[in-house]
């Protein structure tokens, strides 16, 4: 298989810094009015800089700081919305490791600040869509998921990559329930891994990430269904096989391996014609890949998107 | 009513308690602690309530035959008429507050969503037992044909639990507590019936 490098935007090719410098003033100003409006942000965590990608982010007002950190799924901590942030404050981030292993030419155990050091951080404002029919915005702090594989190096095997959360039921308390089969195991065709959307995250609004959000390190894929996106991840696993995921491994009637944000295929129990944005009233349409269609739809030519569900 | 009367008291308690839930919700919403999704809160504490509801006043028969209180059959009807009440705002928040009166798409839902097909076909059951539970009704219709009517109410509570059952995504602690007070109070009364056959 091909790993396409990503497009090069026009922003790299004529006066770098200029741009970025242009883009790190705007991006410390939201940061600055955002931090402003919610005082929550300011607390503990630290501040991390980034400039916005605004290739890749939404223009869309992100939801609120509160709302993006009091309502989560995070089965490690509880099946209730508010759980994550009320048992994973005292989950410990640090030290942090996450194993790069399987087929690639480089294995490596990677400490979470190195990973933070090594690869450049921007800011992404992306979409979030839950399968149960809610979504939000937020602005993700993090690096591409391709740059990490790219410095692995997979080899010729590799059609797959498989993230783990860990595995700890002393710190998440959710995992003493076998309400799913722990450790929590997502995962991405290779093609859809490399995709210069597809990203790990490291913060939100500017700060670390809170640890109901999946601090340390996270997946975001926004054009999949919120629980492709694993949290608080340790092993990341390059593979031959497609990998078997938590949900589609306990109910595979309900949950695809793909999940992609499709109106037009429903939950087999609920629509997922429409989503209730957080902070609306209304309800609006759902759009197919959440609205990343004009990137992604490439991804899935030919295949049949009721069957791939 | 007089306050001396210990029943006359019961009543007037329960009736008091009965607006807990919306008073709840409503000063939930005054102060802005419905959290991030506030329709969906409302949804599922007005759908709590009702199962509540539909519990308790379905322990009052098996309480009373424990404890030989009969003063205790006068809080039923109207603890079955506040179960009524929640069950209306919930299916009021579904059409209005979820789907915003949109005809098409719930005539789909109901039609298409088996957990909301047995939840629709659980309120509408439960609207004749409302309108027939005046003394006038009763007297109207007959003490043995009302009964009979008012009986729905255990197939009512079912649907509830299963309405319940089959919306949660896979925890299903919850409604599994439900199903276990259903199955002890239905059982109860099967398990006398049998009696008093023998």
């Amino acid at each position: 298989m091909t790993i396409r490098p990503p497009v090069i935007p026009s922003s790299e090719i004529t006066s770098q810094t200029l741009y970025l410098q242009r883009r790190k003033f705007i991006s410390n100003s939201a940061l600055w009015a955002s931090a402003a409006m919610f005082p929550e942000i300011s607390a503990a965590s630290t501040r991390l800089h980034a400039a916005v990608n605004s290739r890749y982010s939404t223009t869309e007002t992100a939801t609120d700081y509160k709302d993006i950190t009091t309502y989560n799924n995070y089965y490690e901590f509880g099946t209730g919305k508010s759980d994550p942030s009320e048992y994973a404050t005292d989950l410990k981030t640090r030290p942090w490791t996450i194993d790069i292993v399987g087929e690639v030419k480089h294995p490596k155990k990677w400490d979470i600040d190195a990973l933070i050091k090594t690869f450049p951080l921007e800011e992404r404002i992306y979409r979030m869509r839950c399968v149960e029919g809610w979504s939000m915005v937020i602005p993700w702090l993090g690096f591409p998921l391709a740059s990490l594989i790219r410095q692995a190096e997979p080899t010729a095997n590799a059609k797959y990559v498989e993230f783990t959360t860990l595995y700890d039921p002393a710190q998440m308390p959710g995992q003493r329930r076998a309400v799913l089969a722990w450790p929590y195991i997502e995962g991405l065709r290779m093609d859809e891994a490399m995709h210069p959307l597809s990203l790990l995250a490291v913060g939100l609004y500017g700060r670390a990430l809170p640890n109901q959000n999946g601090a340390p390190l996270r997946l975001v894929v926004p054009w999949k269904y919120g629980f492709k996106s694993a949290k608080a991840i340790v092993r990341i696993r390059f593979m031959e096989q497609q990998p078997l995921t938590a949900w589609s491994r306990s109910v595979p009637s309900e949950y695809g391996f793909y999940s992609n944000v499709n109106p037009a295929v429903d939950h087999p129990r609920w629509s997922q014609a429409k989503e209730r944005r957080i902070g609306e009233f209304f309800k609006r349409d759902t759009l197919p890949f959440n609205g990343y269609g004009d990137q992604v739809a490439g991804l899935y030519r030919g295949m049949d998107l009721r069957k791939y569900f | 009513m007089d306050f001396r009367n210990p029943v006359s008291r019961l009543k007037i308690i329960v009736f008091l308690l009965g607006w807990f839930p919306l008073l709840r919700l409503a000063i939930l919403g005054i102060v802005g602690k419905l959290g991030a999704n506030p329709v969906e809160f409302i949804t599922h504490s007005t759908g709590t309530w009702t199962l509540v509801g539909l519990m308790l006043t379905l322990t009052i028969t098996p309480l009373r035959q424990l404890t030989g209180y009969a003063g205790l059959i006068r809080i039923r009807r109207m603890l079955g008429l506040f179960t009524f009440f929640y069950a209306s705002l919930h299916f009021v928040t579904y059409i209005w507050l979820d789907q915003f009166f949109d005809l098409q798409a719930i005539v789909k839902d109901v039609y298409k969503r088996p957990f909301i097909t047995v939840g629709f076909m659980a309120y509408l059951l439960l609207i004749p037992l409302a309108l027939t539970s005046s003394n006038a009704m009763i007297r109207r219709l007959g003490a043995k044909r009302w009964q009979r009517l008012h009986r729905l109410v255990y197939l009512i509570a079912i649907l509830g639990v299963v309405h319940y059952w089959w919306l949660v995504k896979k925890d299903i602690r919850q409604p599994l507590l439900y199903a276990g007070i259903l199955a002890v109070l239905l059982g109860w009364r099967a398990v006398r019936r049998q009696r008093a056959k023998d």
